[in-house]
């Protein structure tokens, strides 16, 4: 066991990706000498050589596109947008090419290319930093979709994530890459599409991925003070979805919530709450709520406090779920 | 990796030493007057810089991105505008917003997180910052075609730096402006770096040398001479007012600090480096002329000096008294007409805090 942060866990995943397989490459702006502006990968280029960690041009549809080629070519590239915001640049090579590559050519080929995104608000920011894009990837059917809550998953995960040979979008929750957490090396995770029980809970369900599965945690202890009993789900999958988990926790409770930093409106919260309807409507209390991000554009660091759910809109969120 | 401190094809009016030299393309006649006038700007501009770096320490910014050593790129381009040009920045740009009168408190409130740029564009034209790398290039492009149709005598000024040369939207504003021949100046500020990564990462070929394969003219020009930037930008934009087309001028200099407060550059450039271009000092040069011709003397220095502390005091309490906005002003101006959902979400924002009111 060693006490590591969800970065520097991210950091020996992705040294033991590589150690693993010679054809994992990563490759991004500043990922090289710098180590990444998060130091995610902090010491990889002076460890595998230039050829293998690699400083990009600075510009992101390049990045993604070349890693295409690269992973026609039998490579397993690993890249790293600098900031959710800066995506956008490499939509359409993930979204026109990357996404259907593979189906194009009736499974012959295969583009094993994981996307890394710092993702999510509460750093005090500028524009562009702080943003939640994981609903236009989990739209896009040939992607799969996750996101790390903690240490050990991020660990996990990104192995998994290199070894998948679907293109995967990992988003990692840039607020809390400082929080640490004891990590096993070499200890195997849950399978990538699967959910996790955070905590267990028998009033009501809190469903949550990324940077919102710590606050619901916070929640969840807050709520007990109160009496209620109140369980976190920790989605990671984003794309799947890991249903199962979701109703046997929702059919115990009756009562579900989801929160996300991004946009409540067409956000993921409204697919769960559709399929938690569908498949626990005998169960439920109540409707399916959803905490998140309003529809507006990320605003100032000033004003982000109230922007991003926080104790007191989860828990507002709870007890109006208790009051139908 | 040492980035080449003598380029060649450089056109330059004003050695670091602060002698005048010839320059056969690009001259310049400079009042006394006007010469204490760019003096004073690089001066003030620096010193709003340096208060931001301060403020920014002291946790009254979220973040700044520092101009320090570019000052002379900023000001000599800024100040070769018209009031009918119209300058696109990047957000580094806070000389050139000076030039164009936009309060520095306005630069200071977006980087301390109270909006996302508080000044008018229309009224100072000068655009937004742009934080995406590279994607204001177009929008110039675009403006520029306006004016163009319009039949107006102005052209377009955008800046970005050296990486953003890479990005694709940078290379189809550069096809735009050849294809429709559209009056604007493309300014890169080659300061050598791109956060971590040198320009040998973005080029095999000096930037400006670029410029000729998509049919348009580029020029080297000295960053850290204020004289050859503002000779060199105003021949490019009158020659953009006149219908000729685009100019691609790269101002070669060097960003002498972080690339901006988050970071530490000391892990990938050496010392040798900064303390090569500290002898370019771009104000150094200016002051230096005005000496030895007898141009300025002690006192104005000195009124100079006190103008810059004086700023900078000012701005320093004007950023401190800079209210939060107030939480519902997120729902402003997202759209420009009635919008239900914003409607109904300002609403139930507003009653859920209203549930907090008189708790504590
Ligand atoms: C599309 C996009 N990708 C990445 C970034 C992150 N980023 C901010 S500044 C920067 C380097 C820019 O270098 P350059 O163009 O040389 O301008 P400079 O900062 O040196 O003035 C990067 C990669 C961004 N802002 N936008
Ligand atoms: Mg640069």
């Amino acid at each position: 066991m060693t006490t590591l942060t969800l970065a520097k866990a991210l950091n020996e995943g992705l040294r033991a990706a590589m150690d693993a397989d010679s054809k994992v490459l990563v490759m991004g702006e500043d990922v090289g000498k710098l180590g990444g502006v998060f130091r995610v990968t902090d010491g990889l280029q002076k460890d595998f050589g230039e050829d293998r960690v690699i400083d990009t041009p600075l510009a992101e549809s390049g990045i993604i596109g070349t890693a295409i080629g690269l992973a026609l070519r039998g490579y397993r590239p690993v890249c790293e947008i600098q900031f959710d915001g800066f995506v956008f640049p490499a939509a359409d090579q993930i979204i026109t090419q990357l996404a259907k590559m593979p189906l194009r050519s009736l499974g012959k080929l295969k583009l094993p290319v994981v996307v890394r995104i710092p993702c999510g608000g509460g750093i005090g920011a500028v524009e562009h930093h702080s943003e939640s894009p994981e609903t236009y990837f989990t739209h896009t059917a040939g992607l799969r979709v996750v996101a790390c809550s903690n240490p050990v998953d991020a660990y996990t995960m990104i192995q998994d994530a290199v070894r998948c040979d679907d293109p995967v979008v990992f988003f990692e929750p840039k607020r809390r890459y400082w929080d640490k957490a004891d990590v096993e090396f070499g200890a195997p995770g849950l399978p990538l599409d699967r959910a996790r029980v955070a905590r267990e809970g028998d009033d009501v369900t809190l469903v949550a991925y990324g940077p919102m599965v710590k606050t619901c945690l916070e929640a969840a202890a807050a709520a007990e003070e109160d009496g209620r009993s109140v369980g976190v789900i920790d989605l990671r999958s984003l794309n799947p979805l890991d249903m199962p988990v979701v109703r046997d926790a929702v059919n115990r409770t009756g009562r579900c919530v989801v929160v996300h930093e991004a946009p409540v409106f067409n956000g993921l919260g409204g697919e769960i709450a559709a399929r938690v309807t569908e498949q626990c409507f005998y169960r439920l209390e109540a409707p399916v709520l959803r905490v998140g991000g309003f529809s507006t554009p990320y605003p100032p660091s000033r004003l982000e406090d109230h922007y991003l759910p926080d104790l007191d809109r989860i828990l507002e969120a709870v007890d109006r779920v208790f009051g139908y | 990796m040492t980035a080449p401190t003598t380029p060649p094809e450089l056109v330059q009016l004003l050695t670091p030493e602060g002698e005048r030299v010839e320059h056969p393309d690009y001259d310049i006649d400079l009042t006394a007057e006007e010469i204490r006038s760019l003096y004073r700007d690089l001066v003030l501009v620096r010193r709003v810089d340096l208060e931001a770096v301060a403020l920014q320490r002291q946790g009254e910014l979220g973040l700044w991105a520092s101009l320090l050593g570019q000052e002379a790129a900023q000001v000599g381009s800024g100040r070769a505008m018209t009031d009918a040009d119209m300058a696109f920045p990047t957000y580094r740009e806070h000389g050139v917003a000076w030039c164009r009168g936009v309060d520095p408190l306005h630069l200071l409130g977006l980087f301390r997180g109270v909006n996302h740029g508080g000044w008018d564009p229309i009224e100072h034209n000068f655009h937004l910052y742009t934080i995406v790398i590279g994607s204001q290039t177009l929008h110039a492009v675009g403006y520029a075609m306006g004016i163009q149709r319009d039949g107006a005598e102005a052209a377009s000024l955008v800046y970005f730096g050296d990486g953003a040369t890479s990005q694709g939207d940078v290379n189809e504003a550069f096809i735009w402006a050849s294809v429709f021949n559209a009056p604007v100046v493309f300014f890169c500020q080659n300061n050598q770096w791109a956060i971590s990564e040198p320009l040998e990462k973005q080029s095999k070929i000096p930037l400006y040398k670029r410029a000729s394969g998509f049919g348009f003219p580029g020029i080297r020009v000295d960053g850290n001479d204020v004289f050859a930037c503002l000779a060199v930008t105003r021949a490019a934009l009158r020659n953009a007012r006149e219908g000729n087309g685009p100019t691609l001028v790269e101002a070669f200099t060097y960003r002498m600090g972080a690339h901006t407060t988050s970071d530490d550059p000391t892990r990938y450039r050496v010392a040798d480096e900064l303390e090569a271009w500290k002898l370019k000092d771009p104000i150094e040069r200016v002051k230096a002329y005005l000496f030895r011709n007898q141009l300025a003397d002690q006192e104005f220095f000195d009124k100079i000096e006190a103008e810059a502390d004086q700023l900078g005091r000012d701005l320093r309490a004007r950023c401190l008294a800079l209210a939060d906005p107030q939480p519902g002003a997120m729902f402003d101006h997202v759209y420009a007409e009635p919008h239900a959902l914003v409607d109904e979400e300002r609403e139930q924002f507003t009653t859920y805090m209203s549930g907090f009111e008189g708790a504590q």
